[in-house]
């Protein structure tokens, strides 16, 4: 088996369990989560090793690992659909593997596997319990789900969709898996069916991003009719973005490949939920958690920011380094940044222990978008990496929390928020594993120096955000991760440290190994991620590595971008910021001990700044009132129907008339009685021509022969025979 | 000599006699009384083509003959049924046996 | 007019004479003895034409049985010996009407005819009608089926008659 050949296969185990699960094995909860475990685990191996052979190959960039098939037959050539293997592949399918498979084994003990049936548990809501009885006492444990087996089916279908949009190496394929995803986003998110809430989240979060993918599909028509390919391989050729970036589009002054990359990153706008089309994700929350860390971190959002980073030299057609940004990159950027930072502001004044990571899921992917809107390749892929780890292992942390505190609820029986955090608190003691790993998670978040992922990634931003003068941009992420390290510790203090401030958190629990090993490992690769992106000038540590992630990466584009140069600016900013923000959240927060105490409940940032009530008014009433109103009630009903109706009517008169002024009278009476009546009139008037006697019939024959006879007689005698 | 045509016209007026009494007659016996006369004008006729014609053929006579046998059977039967008819009807007025009207 | 033809005149009035009276005369046996009369004058008009076995058999099966059988009916038909009501249907008038022109109709059809007054080849002597008559009714070349067929009809006529007549008492 070849490695490209073994490509092709990766994403197929999953979407083989989705099928196997709802066709056959729905029934059983263990064969469907050991089906869509096993399936991700292939995949995970699958990728795994196709990551170590992209490490072996010199050059990977110049020689990727490639293979494509004719697809559709266009007039002289065909399209080509395949899978290719660069090096930003390679470090995609390696955060996406681990994450999905630890997700997936999360999911076991999140759904509660093994756990009796829920005393009044219907498919379509969260379970609610089960009453067993244990030493002689009754008391509520967490029940299994009722919908396990759906549950893994549909992840296994999302894993599908991200695993396809990662190897594909045309747009094409590409848009494939990011529909499918947007699919299961909308199954996820709306998992808990009869709660109107996620119903009302899941067609929210459909309709929002599928507004991004209509411009993302424009885009992908536009190029596809400027230069007849959808492959990477083909349109990222110097002649090709040359001549798209020369050729005007003849809108707001953008070259064709400027149009067609600022529409395929509104598609971007969409799925990874940026300004203004950021209203989807926090709602999405009222899908299970192991959905949040999927959704959220592991693959689809990742997903726009992979895809942007992908034609990021589509964007930067005719920008090389040095250069000011061309008006797609400063959009690109400008969005970033103002999305970083108005996400941040509004997670400080969250008090549900998932809301505040969705703000912050927002923020840190505003710091990819606008690291690649700067030209920060590099950077914009390892903030990817090294988010997609932490932020998956915040989320399952905040699940084991939240599976901590339901425990605590169903044992006291009090009917607290298990999600909010002031209900929470102390919980260290009560859930050491969590705490540690949340910790070390939260940590990366915010960039603490040195030891997390997150600082080496955000720092390479900042570094090239400072190192290229983009000074709005540096300053807009540095408050922003100012923010962000202080509604971090936020977090982490109302929910771990002090004293439990409800019954609930005083009986949390600490959660099972499936759900707490995953944490444990993705603890490792939040930590140990960052060391692979150590720049090269670093003071003192950077002389041990050689910043592989850069050589390995840059790699992928055409001119492989230089390595910065070495500031100190940068990098004491990221650090002051960082363990600043920290301080300061520990600082304020270790006194609160309720939501009145809390000075951040500001209404404007706890209501998001009022924008779903802004959309509510522009577009989601106009649009029910076309609907319903001018749709419903006056075209269809009034105008269609009334034509139908008239038709109707008419066809009826008409149908009246033909009945009772030609069938009846003439037809019926006229040729049909009639013709019976004037029979019946002939035969009565003949009828008495019988009158049996015979003399009188042979007077008649007699009669009529001799007429006959003389008749023809005289005409033969005419024509002379006789 | 006596030309064929004599016997011709006399067969003829034999025959419309006949006819005469078959069409008018009230009585079935004086009917068949006209029938009678009627087969022997035929009678006559054929046995004047047989004398005026080719003596040798036997044609004519022979026919006469059969002539004879039908006549005689013809009167048999239906007289038979006019006995039967009075025996049931009590009449044998044609006029009075007209069952077979509307 | 020579003695044939005279002799012919005379048989012809008694036959049609005798005719008349048959379908105009009242009482019915007067009809039957009026029809003998006109049978004998056939019989008479036979052996004018040398059908010698013809005469004979017209005296014997016409009036020596039809004729007698007509009697037996009229008399097993009456409940008295008179007859009474008109002799003639509604129709007469019609019924001479046709008559007339079927006899009109008739002659002309006869004129017509090129050999209506032919006069007949003289007798050949020593001519044995009834014997060549007879070998013409059983010879199978001749008409000895019509001949077997006619008395298969005569069987049939006589048990059907016989038939409808009988009465079981």
């Amino acid at each position: 088996m070849t490695t490209e050949l073994l490509i092709w296969f990766i994403p197929l185990p999953p979407i083989l369990a989705f099928f196997l699960i709802i066709l056959f094995t729905h029934k059983n909860k263990t064969l469907s989560h050991s089906l869509a475990v096993g399936a991700a685990f292939i995949s995970w191996m699958g990728s795994m090793v196709v990551f170590v052979s992209a490490l072996g190959v010199h050059e990977l960039g110049a020689h990727p690992f490639s293979s494509s098939i004719n697809w559709i037959p266009t007039a002289d050539t065909w399209l080509k659909i395949g899978v290719l293997v660069d090096p930003l592949t390679a470090v995609t399918l390696f955060f996406v593997a681990w994450t999905v498979l630890m997700i997936f084994i999360y999911s076991i003990g999140y759904h509660n596997y093994g756990q009796p049936v829920g005393d009044h548990d219907v498919m379509g809501l969260p379970p609610h319990g089960a009453t067993v009885e244990e030493h002689g006492h009754k008391h509520m444990v967490p029940s299994i789900e009722p919908m396990y087996s759906r549950f893994f089916a549909f992840i296994g279908l999302f894993a599908f969709g991200m695993y396809t949009l990662v190897v594909s190496d045309n747009l094409l394929t590409l848009f494939v898996g990011w529909e499918i995803m947007g699919l299961c986003s909308y199954l996820l998110i709306g998992f808990w069916y009869a709660k109107e809430s996620a119903r009302d989240a899941a067609v929210k979060a459909f309709m929002t991003t599928r507004v991004g993918d209509v411009f993302m599909l424009l885009g992908i028509v536009f190029l596809y009719s400027a230069t007849k390919t959808l492959s990477f391989r083909e349109i990222f050729t110097e002649e090709i973005l040359h001549t798209l970036a020369s050729v005007p589009s003849g809108i707001l002054g953008l070259s064709a490949a400027g149009l067609i990359g600022l529409l395929l990153f509104i598609g971007t706008v969409g799925k990874s939920a940026q300004f203004p089309l950021h209203v989807w994700l926090p709602d999405a929350m009222e899908g299970p958690t192991p959905v949040s860390a999927m959704i959220h971190a592991a693959t689809m959002v990742s997903a726009g920011v992979y895809m942007i980073i992908r034609i990021f030299p589509l964007i930067s057609a005719g920008w090389v380094e040095g250069l000011p940004i061309n008006n797609t990159m400063a959009i690109i950027a400008f969005i970033g940044a103002f999305t970083a930072l108005f996400a941040a502001t509004i997670a400080v004044a969250q008090n549900d222990i998932k809301r505040v990571l969705a703000y912050s899921t927002i923020s840190q992917l505003g710091y990819m978008v606008a690291a690649l809107g700067i030209g920060a390749y590099v950077a914009a892929a390892f903030h990817l990496v090294t988010h997609a780890f932490f932020k998956a292992l915040l989320f399952l942390g905040s699940g084991s929390v939240i599976h901590g505190m339901e425990h605590g609820v169903l044992h006291t029986g009090e009917h607290v928020d298990p999600q909010n955090m002031f209900n929470m608190g102390g919980l260290r003691k009560k859930m050491p594993i969590t705490f540690w790993t949340f910790l070390i998670g939260g940590f990366a978040l915010s960039g603490f120096p040195l030891i997390t992922a997150g600082f080496w990634s955000k720092d390479e931003i900042l570094a090239d955000a400072f190192g290229n003068a983009h000074l709005s941009v540096f300053v807009t992420l540095a408050t922003a991760a100012f923010l962000t390290a202080f509604y971090t510790m936020r977090q982490i203090t109302l929910t771990f440290l002090g004293e439990p401030r409800t019954k609930s958190a005083q009986h949390a629990q600490e959660t099972k190994w499936t759900m707490t090993l995953p944490l444990v490992i993705l603890s490792v690769f939040a930590v140990g991620f960052g060391w692979l992106g150590i720049p090269e000038h670093f003071p003192v540590l950077g002389a041990f590595s050689a910043n592989w992630f850069h050589e390995f990466v840059g790699s992928t584009l055409l001119e492989p971008p230089a390595a910065l140069e070495f500031s100190w600016t940068p990098l004491l900013t990221s650090i002051l910021v960082a363990c600043g923000g920290l301080y300061l959240g520990w600082l304020v927060y270790r006194k609160v001990t309720s939501v009145e105490q809390d000075k951040l409940q500001i209404p404007v940032l706890k209501n998001k700044w009022y924008f779903d009530e802004i959309y509510d008014f522009l577009f989601v009433k106009p649009s029910y009132w076309l609907a319903e109103t001018f749709t419903y009630k006056w075209i269809d009903s009034g105008l269609i129907d009334g034509i139908l109706n008239a038709i109707g009517r008419t066809t009826s008169a008409i149908g009246h008339a033909l009945r009772n002024y030609i069938d009846k009278p003439i037809i019926n009476e006229t040729i049909g009685d009639g013709s019976a009546n004037l029979t019946q009139w002939f035969g009565r008037s003949l009828r008495p021509i019988q009158t049996g006697h015979i003399q009188q019939y042979m007077i008649l024959t007699l009669f009529v022969l001799l007429l006959v006879g003389g008749a023809l007689f005289y005409f033969f005698l005419q024509l002379g025979l006789l | 000599m006596v030309p064929l045509a004599w016997y011709l016209i006399l067969s003829a007026a034999l025959f419309s006699i006949g006819l005469f009494g078959v069409l008018v007659r009230r009585n079935a016996i004086a009917i068949l009384l006209g029938i009678e006369l009627m087969l022997n004008s035929v009678n006559v006729n054929l046995a004047a083509f047989w004398r005026y014609g080719d003596v040798n053929q036997m044609a004519g006579q022979v026919f006469a003959i059969i002539v004879f046998a039908v006549a005689a059977a013809e009167v048999a039967v239906g007289l038979a049924l006019v006995i039967s008819v009075y025996r049931n009807r009590n009449t044998v007025i044609a006029e009075d046996i007209a069952l077979m009207k509307w | 007019m020579t003695l044939a033809q005279i002799i012919f005149l005379f048989v012809a009035l008694i036959i049609l004479g005798s005719a008349l009276m048959v379908v105009t005369t009242r009482n019915l046996i007067h009809a039957a003895l009026w029809l003998v009369s006109a049978l004998f004058g056939v019989a008479v008009l036979y052996a004018l034409l040398h059908a010698s076995f013809l005469a004979v058999i017209q005296v014997v099966i016409y009036i020596g049985a039809i004729a007698i059988l007509f009697i037996f009916a009229v008399m097993l038909t009456r409940r008295d010996l008179r007859d009474r009501g008109p002799q003639l249907n509604r129709y007469w008038w019609a019924g001479a009407l046709l008559s007339i022109f079927s006899f009109t109709g008739l002659v002309l059809l006869f004129r017509n005819w090129n050999g209506f007054s032919r006069t007949p080849a003289d007798f050949p002597v020593g001519f044995d009608t009834v014997g060549k008559l007879g070998d013409a009714l059983i010879s199978p070349e001749a008409y000895v089926l019509p001949f077997e067929v006619a008395s298969v009809l005569l069987l049939a006529a006589l048990v059907g008659a016989v038939y409808v007549a009988f009465t079981r008492k």
